[in-house]
Parts: C-alpha cells; structure tokens; sequence
C-alpha cells in the first residue's frame, strides 16, 4: 500500500501541495485527475524520490519511502513517462531491457533482448522493432515502447504519467487497454495521472482529485459521475464555468 | 536606499558568483569520487572517448596547421628587427607545444565537446530521461557525467600531442616554403631545442583542459532550465565557462610548471 500523510511541496513562492493525504491499496488502479499545474506529476516524483517533499510523510508497505535501500526501493517500481523518455542513443530492445542490463537485476544480454522482445510483443509491437531507434518509431510506438520498458523488471508498483497525451483516440484507446491488462495481469499496484476522463472510466479503480494543492475528492470511479462535489462535476464535465477558475 | 541600491546589486551578484563555484566544486568532487567506485560504464566510455577524440582530430589539426604557419611567419617578422630570424623552429616548437597546442586545442574541443555535451544532456534533462535514468536505478552523473569526463581527460592530451606534431609542421612548411629555411636545418632546430618537459607540461594541461571542458558540459546540461530556452543557456554557458577556465588554468598551471 502507498500511503501519503500531509504532503508538502512548495517551489519557491509556488506551494504546490498543500498536504495531500491519500491511500492506494496493492493491486488497485488510482487515477489522480486535477487541473493543468495543481502538482500531479510533483505528487508522483515525490513518491519515487525524484522531487524530495518539504513536509509529510510517504509509505510504501508501512516503510518511509525516504528511509532504505534507495535501488532496492526503485526496483519495485516501473514508470512510463509522459514523452515516453526513450534513450534516443540506445536501440528499442536496450531501452526496455535497461534495467535488465545493469544493477541488481542484471541478466546476460541475450537473455536481456528476450526478455525486451517478449516485453514489446506484450505491448503489441513486433520484434523488428527492437534493433531500431527511437527517433524511427511513432508517438503511439515510442509510449508502447515506454509502457514495455516500465514493465521489464516486473515492477509491483506502475505509475503512468499522462499516458495518453498527443495521440490521437484510436491509440489512446489502445494504450488505455493495454495498462489496464498489464495492471491486471501483473496484480500491480497502478498510479495513473491523466486529463483524459476517457482513461479515467478505463483505466481507474479509485480516482482522487487533487485541487489548490490537497485531494478535492477520492472515490470509487463508479461514484466519479454521481458525486456532488461542485469541481470535481465541473472537472469531468470539461465546463468553463464553476469553482475551477479557468484561467489560472 | 537607492544609493545602497548599487552596493546591494554588486553583493548579490558576489554571493550568487560563489554559490555558481560551490556548485561546480560539489559537483566535479562528486565525479571525481565517482571515478574509481562501481559500476563502470565502459561502453559509454568508449563512446564518449570516439565522441571527444576521434571526432575532435579534424577540427584541432586544421587549427594547429594554421596556427604553427601563422606562428612561424609573426616570429621570423618579428625575428627580423634584431636579427633573430633564425629562432623560428625552436619558438614555433616551443610555442605550440608549451602554450598553443593545449590552449587553442583545448579551445576547439571546448566550442565542439562541451557544448554537444551540454545540449545532450540538457534534452535528456527536459524530455525527462534524466528522471527516467533515476527510476532505472542508474545515477545519472555516473552513467552521463563520469563517462565523458574520463574520455576527455584522457583524448584531450592525445588531441594536443597530434596538434603539437601538426602544428609545428604548419611552421616548417611556412619555414621551408615561404621563409627559405632548409629543411634538415629546421627539423634539427626543432628537435635540438625541444625539451621533453616542454611536451609534458602541454600534456598535463590538456589533461586538465579536457576535464574542464567535459565537467563544464556535464554540469550545464544537467543543470539546464526547461524548454529549448533552457537547452540554448546551458549550451552557451558551457562553453563560455569552459573556455575561461581554460585560461584561468592556463595561467595557474604555467606559474605552476615555469615559475
């Protein structure tokens, strides 16, 4: 379980989270929605370490996420990034098996390119894929090709980081699908930050939305259309006017 | 207050100058303190090292060439007032081995090396394969800075003894060619005058050259704003900091070594 206490972040004048207090069970799907700037992705960095937080506590399993073995912790988790985030100097089939390649997790390197191969396959992408570069694949291929790389070590805890952005409807349809099979099937724990309520409905258990820094409203997506919270109605109806002011 | 004003703009800029040299500081110990401590990254090395070196030969040969013929013609013109023509091949080689093989060599790789480094890493940096570098479990200053800074160290001192060599036969070919110097005359000049300190000192400050110009990279593009806005100002203070360290060390290491 990831649990978040009172979370603090502040950029200089910017206090970004204001204490966020938020609880994700193992092998559920939560989806934090919220508006363009009100520090998803900061919530998410926190949590891996990426952004240190000022104030608060964060848990995995019960063990503050700042206190441990930090690989150890890391190799627990897999991420595919907003841009995908490939390593445009290594080919496809190193990109997935990176983890694969080097640290505790390290494995021959055609045991590596099997493991990658059978990865991208899962992703549904072919092996002739694999000896190429990033630069050489598509939007939808490269985020594909990120979801492969954030499943390669068999992570217990996958977070998506806008997962569907830029791409046009048929392929976030398909991304959508394959995170939630790949969440299913792996019994991970999932952490999905998204704008795109079509996501929301397919991918999410849970949903919170955070709002001025603190979770406006945490529910079960099936009660996400049928709660009165005036922003989160406002939100998930894409309305300009309402609480949220629209120009921030 | 307006006339504190001044004094107040000059303190801030004096402490925000130190805390930009604590950082660099914190920051080339870290590499330093990597450089012996595992994992290793040799394929990244020797990519850095192909990077840095091989590709750097073109541009550091054809500036020597240039530099050792311009040396040669300044030194027999001005040679002349005191009828000292025939110092050429000994200053030329003096020269270029003692000051201008490292400095202008290290200057080439500075506007070539440190930037591309700057720019790479800078993009890795906005388009979040830093962070992706991190929740690989890979610390990004050991899988991007040590690499190259390594392969500099060690290709720079290379680079500077080819351009060195180079150099000092763009001075014989304007000697020989233009001046009227006799070759076996010249080529023995330059070898009877040469000492092996004159190259060693060369080396060890391209050596310390090219660790300058690869951490000056590394650190602004890891350091880089958001945006192309961002990548463009690392990039530019990559080489602009590079460059004046280099002769700012330029300075130190020759009272050090000729003092």
């Amino acid at each position: 379980m990831i649990e978040l206490k009172g979370v603090e972040k502040r950029f200089g004048s910017n206090h970004v989270l204001r204490g966020v207090d938020l609880s994700i069970a193992s092998g559920t799907s939560m989806v934090i929605i919220g508006g363009s700037g009100t520090g998803k992705s900061v919530l998410l960095k926190c949590i891996l370490g990426l952004v240190h937080h000022d104030a608060g506590q964060i848990t995995l399993d019960g063990q503050d996420v700042t206190t441990g073995d930090r690989d150890e912790f890391l190799a627990r988790f897999g991420m595919l990034f907003q841009g995908g985030a490939l390593f445009d100097s290594l080919r496809i089939w190193e990109n997935v098996a990176f983890r694969l390649m080097r640290g505790a997790l390290k494995k021959p390197k055609a045991e590596a390119r099997e493991i990658a191969i059978e990865k991208l396959r899962r992703v549904g992408l072919g092996p002739q894929v694999a000896d190429l570069y990033p630069a050489e694949l598509s939007g939808g291929m490269q985020k594909r090709v990120g979801l492969a790389r954030a499943i390669a070590a068999n992570p217990e805890v996958i977070f998506f980081d806008e997962p569907t952005t830029g791409l046009d409807p048929i392929m976030s349809g398909v991304i959508n699908d394959l995170i939630r099979e790949i969440v299913v099937e792996m019994g991970a724990t999932a952490m999905t930050i998204t704008h795109d309520m079509t996501s929301v409905r397919a991918i999410a258990d849970n949903v919170a939305m955070l709002h001025g820094g603190k979770v406006r409203w945490t529910g079960p997506v099936s009660e996400l259309d049928s709660t009165p919270d005036p922003y989160v109605q406002q939100f998930i109806h894409g309305r300009a006017e309402g609480p949220i002011e629209s120009v921030r | 207050m307006s006339l504190l004003s001044p004094v107040a703009a000059l303190g801030r800029m004096t402490l925000g100058m130190l805390a930009s040299f604590g950082r660099v500081a914190i920051f080339a110990a870290d590499v330093v303190s990597h450089l012996l401590r595992p994992p290793f990254y040799p394929r990244e090395f020797l990519q850095a090292l192909m990077q840095i070196g091989w590709f750097s030969l073109p541009v550091v040969g054809m500036t020597a060439l240039f530099t050792g013929g311009a040396l040669a013609l300044q030194i027999y013109a001005g040679g002349a007032r005191f009828s000292a023509e025939a110092v050429v091949p000994a200053i030329v080689a003096i020269g270029m081995a003692r000051e201008l093989g490292p400095v202008l060599g290290g200057l080439m790789v500075a506007a070539r090396v440190a930037s591309s480094i700057a720019a790479e890493i800078g993009t890795m940096k906005v388009t979040e394969q830093i962070d992706a570098l991190v929740t690989l479990s890979t610390n990004p200053l050991k899988y991007l800075a040590v690499p190259r800074v390594l392969a500099a160290t060690l290709a720079v001192p290379v680079l500077v003894a080819v351009g060195d060599s180079i150099g000092i036969m763009g001075g014989w070919i304007v000697g020989v060619q233009r001046l009227g110097f006799n070759s076996a005359a010249y080529i023995k000049n330059t070898v009877d005058f040469l000492e092996m300190w004159d190259i060693t000192s060369g080396l060890l400050k391209g050596a310390a050259f090219g660790f300058l110009v690869a951490l000056m990279g590394c650190y602004h593009g890891m350091n880089s704003g958001r945006g192309a806005q961002g990548v463009g100002k690392a990039t530019k203070s990559a080489v602009v900091s590079a460059s004046v360290l280099i002769f700012a060390a330029n300075y130190l290491l020759t009272e050090l070594f000729f003092s």
